[in-house]
């Protein structure tokens, strides 16, 4: 094992992560890609904690914000998914392209 | 040893499963092919030496991905993948950008001189952990409690059926609201 191993499993994580952000038109399942990059940044600050400065904890500090992140994600978007479909019945993004109005 | 082959299969693991959450019909097979995934994200975390963080990120990632499966079923059309369904769109571009960002990520981790390991981790990095969020990192903790309690209102606000016209009615200098029952929580 080595940090580039690791770093390579994060990038990989986030690619599938940013091709189903980029890909899905559910608002749910354009959420799972984001919690796969948030996935893949976890992995990556892990790594360099443990490979580059394991006597600072600053690196334990980011995988706890990125946590933090993945929680509030998905209760942020449950939240905005219920409200847009009570308001208009509407789960997908393309059909949310009228927010603004 | 015994490290390289648990690394191996749970990245394996982690990159396959996180490729069948958008190759599943079945939303409730996406849900779990996520949960695999970020189970494999908390191994991996353990595997580094962050005990604390690891079984942190396995608990919550099972709760959530055990609110994310009701919250398919009720919003999804095919829960069950009973029939084929596809909703996407621009799948080629977004697999060239997908294919190129991944191939920058990879370029930068090979190349770039990462400096050499400073220090050894200490025998409880958990303790240093919560030293470091009571201590030099107080303001991020502080910080995160803060957003956390935000989200707590947002979402409550976003998912209540009743606005703040609906319990005032038009009137802005209204100071009591017309409930039928005190507390706002019934009509």
């Amino acid at each position: 094992m080595s940090l580039e191993l690791f770093l390579l499993l994060a990038a990989a994580l986030f690619s599938i992560g940013l091709f189903g952000a980029l890909t899905q038109q559910s608002i749910v399942m354009l959420m799972m890609g984001l919690e796969l990059m948030l996935g893949g940044i976890i992995v990556g600050a892990a790594a360099v904690w443990h490979y580059i400065a394991p006597e600072a904890a600053d690196g334990q500090v980011l995988v706890v914000l990125a946590v933090t992140v993945m929680a509030v994600e998905m209760a942020i978007g449950f939240a905005v998914v219920t409200a847009l479909f009570r308001a208009r019945e509407v789960d997908m993004t393309d059909m949310a392209a009228e927010l603004k109005e | 040893m015994l490290d390289d082959v648990v690394f191996w299969v749970l990245a394996l693991l982690a990159v396959a499963s996180g490729l069948m959450v958008f190759r599943f019909d079945s939303m409730a097979r996406a849900t779990y092919a996520l949960l695999t995934s970020l189970l494999c994200v908390g191994g991996e975390v353990l595997l580094l030496g962050l005990d604390y963080l690891g079984v942190v990120i396995v608990l919550m990632m099972t709760i959530e991905m055990a609110i994310m499966a009701v919250f398919m079923v009720m919003y999804m059309m095919n829960p069950a993948g009973l029939m084929p369904m596809t909703m996407v769109h621009n799948t080629k571009g977004a697999a060239v950008i997908c294919a190129v960002v991944f191939a920058v990520l990879a370029a930068g981790i090979l190349l770039a001189p990462w400096p050499s390991r400073r220090g050894r981790p200490s025998a409880d990095p958990t303790m240093d952990l919560g030293l470091s969020l009571m201590g030099p990192q107080m303001l991020t903790m502080m910080t995160l409690g803060l957003a956390l309690f935000a989200t707590i209102v947002a979402t409550v606000v976003l998912a209540t059926r009743r606005g703040r016209y609906d319990r005032f009615g038009d009137d802005l200098k209204a100071r009591t609201a017309d409930d039928p029952v005190r507390g706002g929580t019934v009509r």
